[in-house]
């Protein structure tokens, strides 16, 4: 399939912006012992800055594996990744396995379903955790940072208790707040209100909306839940490893983009 | 992620301490757990008074429910007993101790293994292992690399280090999940179902380091629901509907200890002084195989 690279332009700015996350014919095939399974058969798809991406199949579709795309979390068969965090771009698969880890730890955070808090560490000492490792800022400073951010998703008041002693909503909250630790211009989740009930997942959800529209932060979120669809700017559907060829944009609380096909595909 | 340097020092040395009888690292007295649900109040243990000594190697064996993790938890501070008195390495974790205090005692005193390892799915294993040393104070910045380095070494997964825990075994995950619990150098491990989630080779592996790691004088406190793996530890403790119904040990164990000590309603250890266990000032030496890497060390500081 052939790649196209087509620039993003939003209605209310009329400079045309690199995409921020670029995917290059993605190809990605796993081994198994019943033969070989293409999981990704070929993806094209550009993420401009401050969009809200909804990525909706069924299970199986590919969603999570493109999502691991993005992060590095997994290699591609073949193709190409780029996303330019700080204006370059950056081809994340072309990066050792060391580099990969130090960038992502700057550029991305990631949100999981099952939250990964650690349980042994305090709510606030989760949070710290990816500034220490990233160098960026003092003991001191990442402990005010991670109080910041624990206000932020509005739970810091228990600052100092273990995961297991708050519920999952919050857990998932704090979740949020140690992917937004290092600042990262791109938040991936997968699935992150998949395990809480729907009250709770529309307090999470109006956390990365507040994240988008507030802070100018790009989301790219996987979900099976149809539903949500209009709630983001722009929406992929995937199905058997393919994005169909139309995808709706959303008349949520971003911006929508002008165009409502998805680039590379005709 | 920095690129561990040379060793400029033994990353892993044993602190030098002399010890002529045996001593409790784990010292519990009436300890009750109460759960309160929609159904009413659930007494999960009701009173467990345990001693539990450097150097021991003990597996808790129970039933679903019997109370075996609930205890682990009042062990690790991850939950609060509802009464009684947990003192630990001599320090009572739940008297006039903040949260935040018993967690930076928590992360410099003990190792903590999970069923599910618990690894962080976005980090390399290096990484992993580098986050236990951040709240302890005990390691420089510059040296945390380079020590994380030594222990995946310790557990034979240097070649792995910068691969994220996605990319290797389930086997290989704990591993490096115990590379991690040994961070800074706890005393103490304890781990819930460590090898409820592998193979039985995998499994093998896993008991064979804990083995390693109490011979070198780690206290490790192993919840297990299977029995195979009782064989395998010095001590077997059986808990039931909330209470220790059974503690018994090795009788070739060196480890025994006095009669007054002994716990359990069918305790059926031996009960000698252990022989005074000597103190070796070691250092980490790679070259050595896995079985001679880990010196032996009645403190449990590596």
């Amino acid at each position: 399939m052939q790649s196209m690279s087509i620039p993003l332009q939003y209605p209310d700015s009329p400079a045309v912006q690199p995409a921020l996350v670029e995917l290059l014919d993605v190809i990605k095939v796993y081994s198994t012992a019943a033969g070989e399974f293409p999981a990704l058969k070929g993806i094209n798809v550009q993420i401009g800055k401050s969009e809200f991406v909804g990525i909706i199949g069924k299970s199986g579709a590919g969603k999570s594996t493109l999502l691991n795309m993005i992060t590095g979390v997994d290699h591609l068969t073949s193709g190409e990744v780029i996303v330019r965090a700080d204006g370059s771009p950056v081809s994340i698969h072309k990066m050792k396995e060391d580099e990969i880890a130090s960038w992502r730890g700057q550029h991305l955070g990631i949100v999981y379903q099952s939250f990964q808090l650690l349980p042994m560490l305090t709510l606030v000492e989760n949070i710290m955790l990816p500034m220490d490792l990233c160098g960026k800022f003092s003991p001191k400073g990442s402990r005010a940072r991670a109080l910041e951010l624990l206000r932020l998703v509005e739970i810091e008041g228990h600052a100092d208790k273990l995961p297991s002693q708050i519920s999952g909503g919050q857990q998932q909250r704090v979740a949020i707040a140690r992917a937004l630790a290092n600042d990262p211009p791109i938040l991936v989740a997968d699935e992150p209100t998949g395990s809480l009930d729907s009250v709770t997942s529309e307090h999470i959800f109006e956390v990365f909306e507040h994240l988008v529209s507030e802070q100018g932060k790009t989301i790219v979120m996987v979900t099976h839940d149809e539903t949500l669809a209009p709630r983001f700017t722009r929406t992929l559907e995937i199905l058997d490893g393919e994005l169909m060829p139309m995808n709706r944009a959303g008349d949520g609380t971003g911006r929508r983009l002008v165009y409502e096909h998805t680039p590379g595909l005709a | 992620m920095n690129t561990p340097r040379a060793s400029r020092k033994p990353v892993v040395e044993l602190a030098q301490h002399g010890m002529s009888s045996p001593e409790a690292m784990i010292d519990m007295h009436g300890i009750v757990k109460t759960f309160k649900s929609a159904a009413g109040e659930v007494t999960v243990l009701k009173g467990i008074d345990l001693t539990i000594y450097r150097g021991e190697f003990v597996s808790l064996v129970g039933k679903s429910g019997s109370g075996k993790s609930t205890l682990l938890n009042m062990i690790t501070g991850i939950d609060h007993p509802t009464q009684g008195r947990m003192v630990i390495g001599g320090t009572d974790i739940y008297t006039s101790v903040t949260e935040s205090q018993r967690s930076r005692w928590r992360g410099r005193n003990l190792g903590i293994v999970f069923q599910f390892f618990q690894l962080l799915p976005m980090l390399t294993l290096l990484e992993n292992v580098m986050l236990s040393m951040d709240f302890a104070e005990m390691y420089d910045f510059e040296e945390r690399p380079e020590r994380a380095m030594a222990l995946l070494k310790l557990v034979g997964l240097e070649a792995f280090a910068n691969k994220l825990p996605a990319l290797v075994s389930t086997g290989q995950q704990q591993l490096a999940a115990i590379a991690r619990a040994l961070a800074c150098d706890p005393p103490l491990l304890v781990a819930d179902e460590p090898t409820g989630n592998l193979d039985s080779k995998s499994a093998n592996a896993i008991i064979d380091l804990f083995e390693e790691l109490a011979r070198a004088g780690k206290t490790v406190l192993m919840v297990t629901h299977d029995p195979s793996l009782t064989s395998r530890t010095t001590r077997n403790l059986t808990i039931a509907d909330g209470w220790i119904v059974g503690d018994s040990r090795k009788e070739n164990d060196d480890r025994s200890l006095p009669e007054s000590e002994a716990t359990g309603a069918d305790s059926t250890s031996g009960a000698n002084v252990p022989p005074a266990m000597e103190g070796i000032a070691s250092h980490w030496d790679a070259s050595q195989t896995p079985g001679e890497r880990l010196p032996h060390n009645e403190r449990g500081r590596l």
